[in-house]
């Protein structure tokens, strides 16, 4: 669709027909959703970037006092935190890599016609649909050593997915991979099928074999997309908290935005939390802007 | 290069009869064209012969040999497509590069650059092979993709409409090239198109299709001159044939609704067996002519000059027909005038069936 630059009312649409001008619809739709956006977003934002610089606590009303860099000092040394990010780096390894393959290779194979096609696509989103908490309490289920069905159809005997600290975390990866993998499945199917048919004709014609198509038509048609489908996962990822929190609370999966959750809300260390929302904040803009660069670099080609 | 051979083709899309029993045999190294309006069934006969599409009955016989088991790959076609189907992203030489880089058939890089360089000569595109696809014209599009079909050598070389989404002058200059470059190569071109110009300048043969029928095969001049029935008379040629109802009465030609006549030479052999039998008269505009004695009086219904020539629309009653004049015969719109027609040129078509006479035998 073209984007049109809104500069006067299509006289036939209804806001016309009551008679509404530019400014009613900017007063009506834009300037609320402004102050929202101000109120609940930007606002704290700020805010919290100056309690960043405090020693700030919400739970205490003793005065607090400005302390410059020393959060942020603090946090950068300590060895702590750094292994939450390592833990946090593996997390977002492993699941991102999981649900791109998985969705990718669902969107392959969904990339046809066949009965049922729309009803099996449909089944194939649910997970996506859940609430994180409850994907998380179910799974728990799902992982239980002593009846969990995982463990019974592997022939696992009473092997402790979430409470053995080398497996915990990889038994959350795996669970974000189910739910993810079919938000990559439907941005691929998009891109798969605007892939236009002709090409893959043209190929035939020109005896190229499955392989060699894939790579050179459909992998370089399909990357922007998929491209986009990592941004969102990956930067999702990063911050995962719901999913890790119901499920776990081994120390080898205590992801950033778990120790972030810890430090402001149990151990209400509230100015040295937001110093550490900030690293993160820091850290998610820098990956995706990677990826931004990128991006437009494939789009170029 | 092959021989291709249809029998007895019958293609069905669900409910729709695409093409039925159709019957085609395209010899080495001939140029081919099919000819029909759009839906008559001519890229479905293409995407048969090409695997594309495997036919509801009947064989696809390429060199003598049925090949409804082989896929597109095995068949050794190259398929040209009106929405020219390049690759996108890559330059014009990786693309012309394209067919000749599966691993499988991999050819020693030497040959590619080659191959290449030969077909980007032949097809003038040699300033554009660093070029991406996105940034060339319609024209050097269409080239490109036909050099994909040349670099291969393939054993058929099958055309979709290849010129009809250029414009008028390029679309002249292409189609000699083509038509040079099918000689120069001494391959078989089977050519899908609807214009009738394209088909009777290229072709050496044309088989002309109407509603997934063969109507008729034959050389332009025999399609031209002797057209199999009413629906070819007046498909090929610009204008097309006049057809005009009537009868044959004493070796004269009465035109009944009309009421006038002609003098007709088909001889005593052809009269007595249709004497008085409803029939359709075709002539070509070029055989019809101006005259101050000539028999019939007609009104100028409307002139269009063509520089080389005039197309003359006469009325007689309420019928019109088609005359093409010298330029310089200088005539004004509803001037009475007088014609004639060139009584050995004209084609009798039966009035029920449409089929001429003379391949009715």
């Amino acid at each position: 669709m073209a984007s049109v630059a809104l500069t006067h009312l299509d006289p036939a649409s209804r806001a016309a027909a009551r008679g509404w001008s530019d400014l009613t619809i900017r007063n009506v739709f834009i300037i609320p959703t402004l102050a929202f956006l101000i109120v609940f977003n930007i606002f704290p934002l700020i805010y919290s970037l100056g309690y960043s610089f405090t020693n700030f606590a919400a739970n205490r009303s003793d005065p607090w006092q400005f302390v410059g860099l020393q959060n942020y000092r603090e946090l950068l040394s300590d060895d702590h935190i750094w292994s939450n990010f390592v833990i946090t780096a593996k997390y977002v390894i492993v699941s991102v890599a999981g649900q791109m393959i998985v969705g990718f290779g669902l969107a392959l194979l969904l990339n046809r016609s066949f009965p049922m096609k729309g009803l099996i696509t449909t089944l194939l989103l649910l997970p996506m649909m859940m609430s994180a908490a409850v994907v998380g309490l179910f799974w728990q289920l799902l992982y239980s050593p002593s009846w969990g069905p995982i463990n019974y159809v592997f022939g696992l005997g009473d092997f402790a997915w979430l409470s053995n600290p080398d497996s915990a975390l990889y038994a959350v990866a795996i669970t974000d991979i189910w739910m993810w993998s079919p938000f990559v499945m439907l941005l691929s199917l998009a891109g798969l099928s605007a892939v236009p048919q002709h090409l893959y004709e043209a190929a035939a014609i020109d005896r190229a074999g499955w392989w060699y198509t894939f790579t050179r038509i459909t992998l370089p048609l399909v990357s922007p997309i998929l491209l986009i489908a990592l941004i969102f996962r990956t930067m999702e990822a990063f911050k995962t908290f719901d999913i890790a929190y119901t499920m776990t609370t081994q120390p080898t999966a205590e992801l950033i935005a778990i120790r972030l959750y810890k430090q402001a809300f149990q151990q209400w260390d509230t100015g040295k939390s937001c110093a550490l929302a900030y690293i993160v904040l820091i850290m998610v803009l820098a990956i995706t802007n990677l990826y931004v660069k990128y991006l437009n670099k494939v789009k170029e080609r | 290069m092959a021989h291709i051979e249809l029998k007895n083709i019958t293609k069905k899309f669900g409910g729709h009869t695409a093409l039925t029993s159709l019957n085609l045999e395209i010899a080495d190294g001939e140029f081919f064209v099919l000819l029909g309006e759009t839906g008559a069934g001519k890229t479905t006969t293409l995407r048969l012969i090409a695997g594309l599409e495997k036919p509801t009955e009947g064989q696809v016989l390429i060199d003598g040999v049925d090949v409804a088991d082989w896929g597109a790959a095995e068949r050794d076609v190259a398929l040209v497509l009106q929405q020219y189907s390049l690759y996108p992203r890559y330059t014009v030489r990786e693309n012309l590069e394209f067919p000749l880089k599966p691993k499988i058939r991999r050819l020693p890089d030497a040959e590619i650059k080659d191959r290449v360089d030969r077909a980007a000569r032949t097809l003038r595109i040699e300033h554009l092979l660093d070029r991406k696809t996105d940034r060339l014209s319609g024209g050097e599009m269409q080239r490109v993709s036909i050099g994909r079909a040349i670099v291969r050598k393939p054993r058929v070389f099958l055309m979709d409409e290849p010129l009809s989404a250029l414009d008028a002058k390029l679309r002249e200059a292409l189609r000699t090239e083509l038509k040079n470059l099918q000689m120069q190569l001494g391959a078989t071109f089977l050519f899908v198109t609807h214009d009738q110009i394209e088909a009777m300048s290229m072709g050496d043969k044309v088989g002309v299709l109407n509603h997934g029928r063969i109507v008729q095969t034959g050389t332009p001049q025999e399609i031209y001159n002797n057209p199999r029935d009413t629906y070819v008379a007046s498909f090929v040629g610009s204008p097309p044939m006049n057809l005009i109802d009537g009868k044959l009465v004493n070796g004269r030609a009465v035109m009944a609704p009309l009421n006038f006549e002609l003098p007709f030479s088909g001889g005593a052999k052809a009269s007595a067996a249709t004497d008085g039998r409803p029939l359709v008269f075709g002539i070509r505009p070029e055989d019809v002519y101006l005259e101050s004695g000539a028999p019939v009086e007609a009104r100028v219904h409307d002139v269009e000059n063509h520089g080389v020539e005039k197309i003359l629309t006469l009325r007689v009653g309420d019928t019109t027909l088609r005359a093409t004049v010298p330029a310089r015969t200088d005539v004004a719109i509803e001037q009475p005038v007088r014609f004639a027609w060139n009584p050995d040129k004209v084609v009798l078509f039966d009035k029920g069936s449409g089929v001429s006479l003379r391949h009715a035998g």
